[in-house]
């Protein structure tokens, strides 16, 4: 193999496993260690900065970054990133005189924003520090978007979601609420130097299967029966309800029926248990309110009894992988199935719906209905047009939002002051020493034991009674600095200097999980084999140096490194030093 | 602050016969300085009774005084242990090995404990060629107490502060040598590849095995000048062939080209394979080992590798004819057979 270029910055981003796998990037061992240090102001700005919604993603963040987490492959459970990052948000001072505060001034650009969810409000925080005038519409009377009418407030409290959207909406944003845009043309027409789509993918898909139109009356949309419950035109449904689909969505819509009088609430869903797509600590939270989960049921009818619902059929079936290695759906001739409902909730899937944006803009779309948008630069195929969030390219969750928030604003930034939008701004790094002395280094070596702590929910009575109260109380500050200590600070990197190396043998010695290896260099699937201990996860980079005095090469694999330092400790030349590396997405403003 | 190792450990770490995992075969975490040779042997160690599958409970390892009679910490932490007196290793493995023959020693020792303090024990371990491992970390300094030269350091050898030391050294391979010792090899703690394998062959070799192994003191002995730094012995290191140690199960499928090889038999049915031997060498002429080793200190070169072997070595139990059995396994009746047998000996002698 050929030496690792360890200046190449995307190097050390991907040993820092829950950074790189985090849509936005955000530096998570940098806030840990801030939470450890009682630091909680610092750390939310080191948030805010990068994921700008510290709090409510603290609350319902995809964590994308858990799974990905290094604690999670040595032992059980990842570090509770996302809890953590509330705890920063829940303990934090005064941070606004920290943010950049209106006014700004002028650079004499005008941008739109249609649509105010998380996208958007990136755009808008990255833009008006630079003094672009900043015009934000949406159909609600706040901002937030799918943050304010999908996500429950017993999940999301409505106080935390005001505060971070209006640190933003302070900005000195053109605010154009409870207009709901139906022209492109329209907007276009006001002549903004850029116009930002963040509209995400607001409609539920339907289910139409005998029975739909006669029981109408009581099927609702998911995303729409959640959106009506936030403004609070609903405030009840039926004892029995069937919640139809395996999302996040699904999850939510069964856990609000809980509060509104639903007492047999079944969430029934196609796939196996397994494979739903909600998140696994969604589904527990669900179980634990008594909601049961029926897998590889595939809905065939609503039932309806003199002009009402009193049910529905369901197929079981099973999962099989079929020849083309697909997993397929196959009935298992089981009689069919009926469960009781007075409701149906759908909540199988969301559509973009683009009916407003007419074909004399000049924004195309492709064949499923989607604009064609470039992935770097979040351009459409009209150039003053910028997609971001769901709109771009279905979909996901707010942390993408965010992240495309933050590049489509580079962009706008970029068009507007007529330059190259392909020549995307290097991220900023920084690399520096951690040594104190022979054994003291400036951040927490030792590796704890401990096991992923369990954040304490309030009371299920309590909680079940009205649907505002937060079921999640958020690590208290003790248990927050435990679970801080169980991160592995992956981003204090074991930086190699292969010049200063005397083969000694120490860090090989020393190294508690077996990363290091000096052998003779080879392929990398031969050297991978050849390791102390095999290199078998391929998604993990190989540390190679260059040709050391005994003709052999180190080898570190980066699996399993817990960026102890003992490999710095015992190295009598420094040739292995801990350094810290600071990685930022560069943003527009 | 950490002088900690964390307890976890690759999941993916190989297992051996045993079932165990490296891990099994580790003591505490060293406080030798770091980068020391020491480690590096103790590494060996570690890795040589993993391979071979020794339960750690039947392995028992014994020390005198010094950085290198410290080690025993460090490696084999689920083994017996005796750290004893300076320079009276070689006494307490006796006793040991007399009271038990079914365990392994691995007896460590330093240029200091071996070469000064505890000469005279160990010239007399050699030639009642006990059954054990005898490893001699050899650094030419006594790096305890600041880095004196020891009586292995070479003459003319730089200390750390510049002058040369005036004396010759022991030559503990061709001591060990010259005293009929039936297994001497001599290795480099920078080279594990030689190592290891030379660590096993020495604890299957039923009698006394040798090893003495070139590690450099990095706070005191590393220094331009020193003929005991890592440095100047890489430069200066020559093997005597690619040593390996074959388990008996596998079987011998390569054969070599007059002079290029040689496979030893070990009395358990393993191998000691030795490749690249050069054409004159032969390991079981003691004459030409010690000829070979004069003429490479001639030549300022450090043979390394197995430089002697006898394979069917007689131990002292069978020199003296003990009990097959460990003391401790034996019952009353036959420790205190009673009276009658007394008398019967007593009556031999008058």
């Amino acid at each position: 193999m050929k030496p690792t270029d360890d200046k190449n910055p995307e190097y050390f981003h991907k040993v820092v496993d829950c950074q790189y796998a985090c849509p936005a990037h955000t530096p998570v061992p940098e806030y840990i260690r801030l939470i450890a240090a009682g630091k909680y102001t610092e750390a939310y700005m080191v948030n805010w900065e990068s994921n700008v919604f510290p709090g409510i993603l603290g609350r319902t963040c995809d964590r994308p970054c858990e799974p990905a987490c290094r604690r999670g492959r040595i032992e059980e459970e990842p570090v509770a990133i996302c809890r953590l990052k509330r705890v920063a948000a829940d303990h934090k001072d005064d941070v606004k005189s920290l943010m950049p505060n209106a006014p700004f001034e002028s650079n004499g650009k005008r941008i739109a924003l249609i649509g105010g969810g998380p996208a958007s409000l990136t755009v808008a925080r990255d833009l008006a520090p630079l003094g672009y005038e900043i015009h934000l519409y949406d159909e609600q009377f706040a901002g937030g978007g799918m943050m304010r009418t999908q996500i429950p407030s017993f999940r999301l409290p409505i106080e935390v979601l005001d505060e971070e959207v209006n640190y933003i909406l302070d900005m000195g944003i053109h605010v154009h609420f409870n207009q709901y845009v139906s022209s492109l043309e329209e907007i276009l027409d006001k002549e903004y130097d850029a116009v930002f789509i963040g509209t995400g993918s607001p409609k539920g898909r339907d289910l139409i299967i005998p029975g739909r139109q006669e029981a109408a009356k009581n099927i609702h949309i998911g995303v729409d029966w959640l959106a009506s419950v936030a403004f609070e035109h609903t405030h009840k449904i039926g004892k029995k309800v069937i919640v139809l689909g395996g999302g996040n969505t699904a999850m939510d819509c069964c856990r609000t029926s809980r509060r509104l009088g639903g007492e047999d609430v079944k969430v029934v869903v196609r796939s196996p248990f397994k494979e739903m797509k909600a998140s696994p600590w969604e589904k527990e939270d669900a179980i634990h309110e008594d909601i049961l989960i029926l897998d590889n049921h595939v809905p065939k009818q609503f039932i309806v009894e003199n002009g009402k619902l009193i049910g529905m059929t369901f197929e079981k079936v099973h999962a099989v992988i079929n020849e083309k290695g697909k997993r397929a759906l196959v009935p298992t001739g089981e009689p069919k199935v009926f469960i009781e409902a007075d409701d149906v909730l759908v909540a199988i899937g969301l559509e973009n719906t683009f009916t407003w944006i007419e074909n004399e803009t000049g924004v195309r779309f492709d064949e499923w209905g989607m604009p064609v948008v470039d992935a770097t630069t979040f351009q459409s195929t009209n150039p003053h047009v910028f997609f971001g969030g769901d709109a771009a390219f279905g979909a996901k969750n707010v942390i993408t939002a965010v992240a495309h928030g933050h590049q489509a604003a580079i962009s706008i930034d970029l068009f507007c002051k007529e330059k190259d939008l392909s020549q995307r701004p290097s991220p900023f790094t920084n690399l520096v020493s951690q040594k104190m002395g022979i054994h003291e280094w400036s951040y927490d070596s030792d590796i704890v034991n401990d096991h992923r702590f369990i954040v304490p929910h309030a009371p299920k009575k309590t909680t079940l009674a009205d649907r505002k109260i937060e079921v999640e109380l958020g690590f208290d500050i003790q248990t927050a600095v435990k679970e801080a200590h169980r991160c592995l600070n992956c981003d204090v990197q074991t930086v190699f200097e292969k010049d200063r190396c005397i083969e000694c043998d120490a860090c090989v010695d020393i190294c508690p999980t077996a990363c290091i290896t000096f052998t003779m260099n080879g392929e990398e699937d031969d050297l991978r084999a050849r390791l102390k201990a095999p290199a078998l996860n391929l998604t993990q980079d190989l540390y190679v140096s260059d040709t050391l005095p005994t003709k052999r090469v180190m080898v570190k694999d980066e699996d399993v490194c817990l960026h102890c330092g003992l490999c710095a400790e015992r190295c009598p030349t420094s040739a292995w030093d801990m350094q810290q590396f600071l990685y930022k997405v560069t943003k527009a403003c | 602050m950490t002088y900690i190792r964390s307890t976890f450990r690759h999941p993916g770490l190989p297992k051996n016969e045993l079932g165990y995992t490296t891990k099994e075969y580790e003591g505490a975490i060293s406080t030798l300085c770091a980068g020391c040779g020491h480690d590096s042997i103790s590494g060996c160690i570690i890795q040589a009774c993993y391979e071979l599958s020794i339960a750690p409970h039947r392995i028992a390892k014994l020390s005198g005084i010094g950085c290198s009679s410290k080690t025993p910490t460090y490696f084999l932490g689920n083994s017996h242990g005796f750290n004893s007196v300076h320079g009276r290793m070689p006494s307490v493995a006796t006793g040991a090995n007399m009271a038990n023959r079914d365990l392994v020693y691995m007896g460590v020792s330093g240029d200091g404990d071996t070469a000064s303090i505890g000469m005279g024990q160990f010239v007399h371990v050699i030639r009642r060629n006990l059954n054990m491992v005898y490893i001699v970390m050899n650094n030419g300094c006594y790096g305890l107490t600041k880095g004196q030269d020891s009586a292995t350091a070479d003459e003319g050898s730089k200390s750390k502060k510049g002058s040369a030391n005036p004396f010759q050294p022991v030559d503990l391979a061709g001591l060990a040598l010259e005293l009929g010792a039936t297994f001497v090899a001599q290795s480099f703690s920078g080279d594990k590849e030689q190592l290891i394998p030379l660590v096993k062959a020495a604890i299957e070799h039923p009698g006394f095995a040798f090893i003495n192994v070139i590690s450099p003191c990095v706070t005191f002995n590393n220094n331009p000048g020193s003929t005991k730094s890592y440095d100047y012995v890489r430069q200066h290191i020559e093997a005597t062939a690619t040593t390996d140690f074959v388990p008996e199960e596998k079987e011998i499928t390569t054969s070599y080209k007059n002079g290029t090889g040689t496979d030893i038999r070990m009395h358990d049915g393993s191998y000691i394979r030795l490749e690249k031997l050069a054409a004159n060498r032969d390991p079981y002429d003691r004459m030409a080992a010690i000829i070979a080793l004069h003429n490479s200190r001639n030549r300022n070169e450090i043979l390394t590798g197995l430089l002697y072997i006898q394979p069917q070595s007689t131990d002292l139990h069978h020199t003296i004819q003990t009990s097959n059995r460990p003391l401790n396994s034996l019952g009353q009746d036959e420790l205190c057979p009673g009276s009658s047998v007394l008398e019967g000996v007593n009556g031999e002698l008058r």
